[in-house]
């Protein structure tokens, strides 16, 4: 049995996990770090040792079993399983941001890869293809006509993996150059970043830059919406602009990277300390 | 500090290194994990996952 009230799961520390851990210390909030590639529980077990656990997997297919272990065992995850497996999967996302009534960009999802290209043909070019599980941008493929669609869908048709096959479609929304990143954390929009590159994929991991966005009434509460819509309570929701400056919801993220984010908005926002807060007062439900 | 794995130059952490941290090679720039603190053990990084991101 552990004294710590906060277990901060997590495989990988990076910047992000030591900057949280450093605020919960401020906090003189009692936690410890649990390497998730190191745990493991009976099933029906007791419930865990600690309060609540953070979940910081960078893995997501751990990252969702983590979560879905601690709720078996009776005990509390920020994000939760439910909300990890939404926002992990494109289609489940879009089906809640949807529901929401939320604005996204017109989406489909083919069970081959050739409906997937009829389901292209009836979105228009050009399009958006994505793995269906995935982050940082990885394997978006712009499409900007039939035959390119076409040539994406022969690969992968090739592809091993049967979920590879299963194919997210997406209009692609012509933005200004950039993206906007909100965090949200506990129901609150703590800050905005616009994140442009030379690439059309914007995402920090593929080397884009961050600078302070404005937090609008408008972007806030769309934020707040789409974290609330996946059952997030700590979020990075990503939302572009089209060319009449109308937002569109692209994705929510469960696992939050921030040092681009904080790097941009310097000391306005602390976004560690803000997570530390919200986990340092949450219990069991 | 400590010999990196993969050039076996020296790695020298400024802060009390934390198991899992992940730390750069400064002559080799490869990633690498921090398996244990005292003495401080380095490892090579794991590669990147399909499933890896946010």
């Amino acid at each position: 049995m552990t004294a710590a009230s906060v277990a901060v799961f997590a495989s990988r520390v990076r910047a992000d996990e030591k900057r949280i851990m450093a605020a919960l210390d401020r906090r003189g909030v009692r936690h410890e770090h649990i390497d998730t590639r190191t745990y493991w529980s009976f099933v029906g077990e007791h419930p865990p040792p600690w309060r609540v656990v953070l979940n910081r997997e960078i893995a997501h297919t751990r990252a969702l079993y983590a979560a879905k272990m601690i709720e078996a065992l009776g005990g509390t995850v920020v994000n939760s399983a439910a909300a990890t497996e939404t926002c992990g999967d494109k289609w489940r996302t879009s089906l809640a941001l949807r529901a929401a009534g939320l604005p996204t960009p017109r989406t489909a999802l083919g069970l081959t890869p050739q409906a997937a290209l009829a389901a292209l043909d009836a979105i228009g070019y050009p399009a958006v293809v994505k793995p269906l599980v995935g982050s940082w941008g990885r394997l978006v493929t712009r499409v900007p006509d039939r035959h390119m669609a076409t040539t994406v869908m022969e690969y992968l048709d090739a592809l091993p993996a049967p979920q590879s096959r299963i194919v997210y479609v997406q209009e692609l929304i012509i933005k200004p150059g950039r993206d906007i990143r909100v965090i949200v954390v506990g129901g609150d929009a703590v800050g905005a970043t616009y994140r442009h590159g030379d690439h059309w994929r914007t995402n920090v991991a593929r080397g884009a830059q961050t600078e302070p966005c404005p937090l609008t009434d408008e972007l806030a509460k769309l934020a707040v919406r789409a974290a609330e819509a996946v059952g997030a309570e700590i979020a990075g929701v990503d939302v572009v602009e089209n060319a009449d400056g109308e937002l569109f919801v692209l994705e929510v993220n469960h696992g939050v990277e921030f040092s681009g984010f904080q790097r941009a908005v310097g000391r306005t926002v602390d976004v560690a300390g803000r997570i530390a807060d919200h986990v340092a007062g949450r219990g069991p439900a | 500090m400590a010999s990196c794995p993969e050039c076996e130059g020296t790695v020298v952490l400024t802060e009390r290194p934390q198991v899992s941290e992940i730390v750069e090679c400064s002559e080799c720039a490869t990633e690498l994990e921090v398996v244990a603190a005292e003495p401080l053990t380095l490892a090579l990084a794991p590669e990147v996952e399909e499933d890896w991101g946010e």
